[in-house]
């Protein structure tokens, strides 16, 4: 005779995985319903760091936003910056110079690997590995004094601005640069060697956490999580902006659709990012750094204007609605990582904790994008 | 009589206080290692090189209130550190330090060790049951099933090594171990008992790991997962117990490793003299090896943890089991 279950609630428990917790990385809290180790259903909370940046941009004006948008995902601010200046300007038809531009590609690309970066330690972190952190952490600061040197910020960047960036880099910087680069190439192997190569790292990720095409599809995934499902899409190709074509660069794209192919696409883009940096360090043509025509005090001509950049966790969006006045009437943001996390509550149904853990990490959540 | 209750008053309090300097400077050990694997400096502010860390995190433990969350089994709560830690300085009774230095020379050492070595598990269920937290509770299911698991071929291994030395007596086995390194267990039973005795020994070495909750196997406290698992609800000198009896049992393990394959207190070459030193040297390597695998290696899935030994370490430690078996019986 087997054992009947006389109430199926009565076996199943509530764990409440934060807001607090070391592998939320944030405010994140996640209800989870499970049965032994085994999750049975999750729901993802939001709203502990809700600052209501979108209310904010219709009191201020068009400038006043830029610092907002480095305090979304404060790991790659500099392509929200990037995305709100670009959406700016094509709503008021500013021509920026092309050596902004290229300065802009350049210090976007450097921020990319240092986001990349410290997601690589945090995630390594989340499946017990604390030493390769430490080691990112040290590569990550070389970028840091890069960007402070040009930037004058460390984190929550305000460089880019209607018409150009606000400071031309000098010879330090591209010197500074290119060392840097040489001395992640050379760091890279040993990355490899200690962490992708590990046994233990590769029995953790590899088969494990399935995100498929089509749930990507559903729930509007971009970034690396959808490159390692196998779909081509990088906005930098495929709607192009800013001088991306002149550069010649790859999309790394892994199909297994697991853990590991997540973790390979971060890893290959680190790569990638290093060579657009170098084109560009060497194609870097000479001239203004700020539109001569910019004018001091936006004020776009009524319409609706979208512009979307490929920051380092996905593709951001954003819709500015104009009133043809000094602040914006509408202001949307469209953060990648939202999506992002959306579809974890479906993937991970039926995981054990740990491996859910590590699925939620190759999603590269930063909780302050998510709960703008 | 008064002489026996003298020698066994020096032993107590010298056991204690090796392990407990152990304990806390394991950690100073372990802070330290971790901070030059991972190019930082570590705790350098308290003392010369931070030598008096441990002494400070002492007494921050010791000064903070045992706090006592409400839903909670006080009496589980509170003689669970203990459990983990007493069983711990209790097996450092029958370990030889020296030729003449152990508190007591039992005939049944090993299995001694072996049975104090088994109630720290008990101290982590009662804890983590005791403390009514789910994360606790997950964790404690955890470290029951990896320690079953791995007691098997830790036992299966050391079952072979007693075969073939003939005693379960430590300070026998390592006097049986004298005249330099090629006469240490490691080595002299590849050739006189088992051809499988070095991976025997790289099986007891991992089993020892998963039974002292090391990573890569720290399935007990899994600080990413499972917050501080079992501990999650501990503070004060609650959780500082707790710690020193995790580091208690390395120390341990690392003993006994040394004990049963490195040789003891013997020298490595015949001309220098046996001392404690050696036995000291064997087993800090052994213990600097266990940090050096923790700060290098992710922490494995619970469910590899327990095919790895279900599936690879009982099955090779019963073959070897039976080759010693063999051996012996033909030769």
């Amino acid at each position: 005779m087997s054992a009947d279950v006389i109430d199926k609630s009565l076996e199943t428990f509530v764990l409440n995985l934060g807001p607090q917790h070391p592998a939320t990385h944030g405010v994140l809290r996640v209800k989870l319903t499970m049965d032994g180790e085994y999750i049975v259903h999750a729901e993802p909370v939001l709203g502990y760091i809700h600052r209501m940046h979108e209310k904010m941009g219709e009191n201020r004006t068009w400038a006043q936003f830029m610092p907002n948008t480095g305090r979304l995902d404060y790991l790659a601010a500099l392509s929200y910056n990037h995305g709100y200046a670009m959406a700016a300007e094509r709503a008021e038809g500013i021509e920026v110079p092309e050596r902004a531009e290229y300065i802009r590609c350049i210090t976007v690309e450097l921020n990319r690997i240092a986001s990349h970066l410290l997601w690589f330690g945090a995630f390594v972190l989340d499946l017990g590995g604390f030493t390769p952190l430490l080691y990112a952490f040290d590569d990550r600061e070389q970028i840091l004094d890069l960007l402070e040197s040009v930037t004058g910020a460390r984190l929550t960047f305000c460089y880019f601005r209607f018409g150009g960036v606000y400071n031309d880099i000098d010879d330090n910087f591209i010197t500074g640069t290119r060392e840097f680069i040489k001395r992640l190439r050379s760091r890279m192997p040993m990355y490899h060697d200690l962490v992708t190569n590990n046994i233990i790292l590769i029995k953790r990720l590899k088969g494990i956490g399935p995100i498929s095409q089509e749930m990507c599809r559903r729930y509007g995934a971009t970034g690396p999580v959808l490159r390692g499902s196998g779909v081509n899409f990088d906005v930098r190709k495929h709607e192009p902006y800013s001088v991306y074509p002149e550069f010649d660069f790859d999309i790394p794209v892994y199909t297994d659709c697991d853990s590991m192919a997540r973790y390979m696409v971060r890893m290959d883009e680190m790569e990638q990012s290093m060579r657009i940096i170098e084109q560009g360090l060497d194609k870097l043509p000479e001239g203004p750094v700020m539109a001569a025509k910019a004018p001091k005090i936006l004020k776009p001509a009524k319409g609706d204007y979208y512009c979307a950049v490929e920051a380092a966790r996905g593709s951001f969006g954003i819709r500015l609605v104009s009133d043809g006045t000094n602040t914006p009437y509408r202001l949307k943001l469209r953060s990648p990582t939202f999506s992002n996390l959306s579809l974890f509550a479906e993937a991970c149904q039926g995981m054990l904790l740990p491996d859910a853990l590590a699925l939620m990490g190759t999603l590269d959540l930063v909780i302050p994008e998510i709960d703008r | 009589m008064t002489t026996e209750l003298i020698r066994l008053l020096a032993f107590l309090v010298g056991i204690i206080a090796f392990a407990a300097l152990n304990a806390a400077y394991l950690v100073w050990v372990e802070r330290k290692g971790a901070a030059h694997f991972q190019r930082r400096i570590g705790p350098k502010e308290v003392g010369p090189y931070g030598l008096l860390q441990p002494l400070a995190d002492g007494a921050k433990l010791m000064s903070k209130q045992l706090l006592i969350p409400d839903g909670v089994d006080p009496i589980l709560f509170k003689i669970a550190p203990l459990m983990v830690l007493v069983p711990a300085v209790m097996s450092f009774v029958t370990i030889p330090f020296g030729e003449h230095l152990a508190a007591r020379n039992i005939d049944l050492g090993l299995l001694m060790v072996f049975a104090f070595a088994s109630i720290n598990v008990l101290g982590l269920l009662l804890g983590s049951w005791g403390s009514a937290n789910k994360y606790a509770v997950i964790a404690a299911a955890r470290v029951i099933s990896q320690n079953i698991a791995y007691e098997i071929p830790m036992l299966l291994t050391a079952i072979a090594l007693v075969m073939a030395t003939n005693t379960m007596n430590l300070n026998e086995m390592v006097s049986l171990q004298g005249g330099g390194f090629w006469h240490w267990n490691l080595i002299k039973l590849t050739f006189t008992a088992s051809p499988l005795t070095p991976i025997a020994f790289l099986i007891f070495f991992t089993t020892m790991l998963a039974e002292t909750n090391r990573a890569p196997f720290d399935m007990a406290e899994a600080e990413s997962e499972l917050v501080a698992g079992s501990f999650t609800e501990y503070s004060g000198m609650g959780f500082g117990v707790f710690f020193m009896g995790e580091y208690a049992n390395i120390v341990i393990g690392a003993a006994l490793t040394t004990v049963l394959f490195l040789g003891g207190w013997q020298s490595p070459l015949p001309f220098l003299p046996n001392s404690v030193v050696w036995f000291l040297m064997k087993m800090y390597v052994i213990i600097f090896t266990v940090v050096w695998i923790r700060w290098t290696f992710p922490r494995t899935q619970f469910y590899a943890l327990l095919n790895l030994s279900w599936k690879v370490l009982i099955p090779i430690s019963l073959v070897n089991l039976i080759v010693t078996a063999g051996w012996l019986k033909v030769f």
